[in-house]
């Protein structure tokens, strides 16, 4: 199951909402082995793509250098499909690399840029295999 | 001659779970095979075709080895190499 804090929830669905038509991407990097998803990163998507996302090559190396010195670890990685349903595509599966992270898919197909609800779901993709898990959005996160 | 190599989560299966490692060699190519003789297995995921798998973003002393020769990048005592699989995807 995912835990997710309204805000981080509203940030991600903010960013996916502003590119919309390109698919948007990021990441909510927590402390390490906690699964709290904490801090929001929205990334460029270097492949300015509305089929297609891929992290900067520097950013990405800025990205997890940052969250080395941190003791943080990528708990969500989020990306959103702007034409398509909020599940993960052949191509998403196959480069998926964070067996740990949860991966959330965001569908901006029905509303676009304006406003109105999107399709936000979860997954587990480890070795090729996917699992949808519950999203559950709370208020706040509990103490750590 | 001792380069430190930065593995990402995914690839620490071959590393015994280790986040860091250490190999030799003059070039990117040459390191990978040290890496090999070493975490059998790990080659593979990193080069595909006798070139580097287009995933794979492998960067030495923070510069995408992309822009500096690719496999052919020289290295030298002490530099830090980081590998970090791309985030990418597509509906």
């Amino acid at each position: 199951m995912l835990t997710i804090d309204q805000a981080t929830y509203d940030a991600i669905v903010r960013h996916a909402k502003r590119d919309h038509p390109d698919e948007a991407c990021g990441i909510v990097a927590g402390p390490e082995g906690s699964d709290r998803p904490e801090r929001v990163v929205e990334m460029v998507n270097a492949a300015g793509s509305p089929t297609f996302y891929e992290f900067d090559s520097t950013e990405l190396l800025e990205l997890y250098k940052q969250m080395w010195d941190r003791d943080e670890e990528p708990v969500v990685i989020y990306h959103s499909h702007t034409a398509t349903e909020a599940y993960p595509s052949r191509t998403d599966i196959g480069l998926a690399s964070e067996p740990g992270a949860h991966y959330v898919l965001v569908s901006t197909r029905e509303h676009g840029n304006n406003a109105g609800p999107v399709e936000f779901r979860s997954y587990r993709i480890v070795d090729g295999e996917v699992t949808e898990e519950e999203v559950t959005v709370v208020p706040a996160l509990p103490g750590a | 001659m001792a380069i430190e190599v930065r593995i990402p989560t995914i690839l620490r299966t071959y590393t015994d779970g280790e986040k860091a490692v250490t190999g030799e060699g003059g070039s990117l190519s040459a390191l990978i095979d040290d890496l090999e003789a070493n975490h059998p297995g790990i080659k593979d995921r990193l080069i595909d075709n006798g070139d580097l798998r287009r995933f794979v973003n492998v960067y030495i002393n923070d510069e995408d080895v992309r822009f500096i020769g690719g496999l052919e990048a020289q290295l030298s005592d002490g530099d830090q190499v980081v590998v970090l699989p791309a985030v990418a995807g597509g509906c």
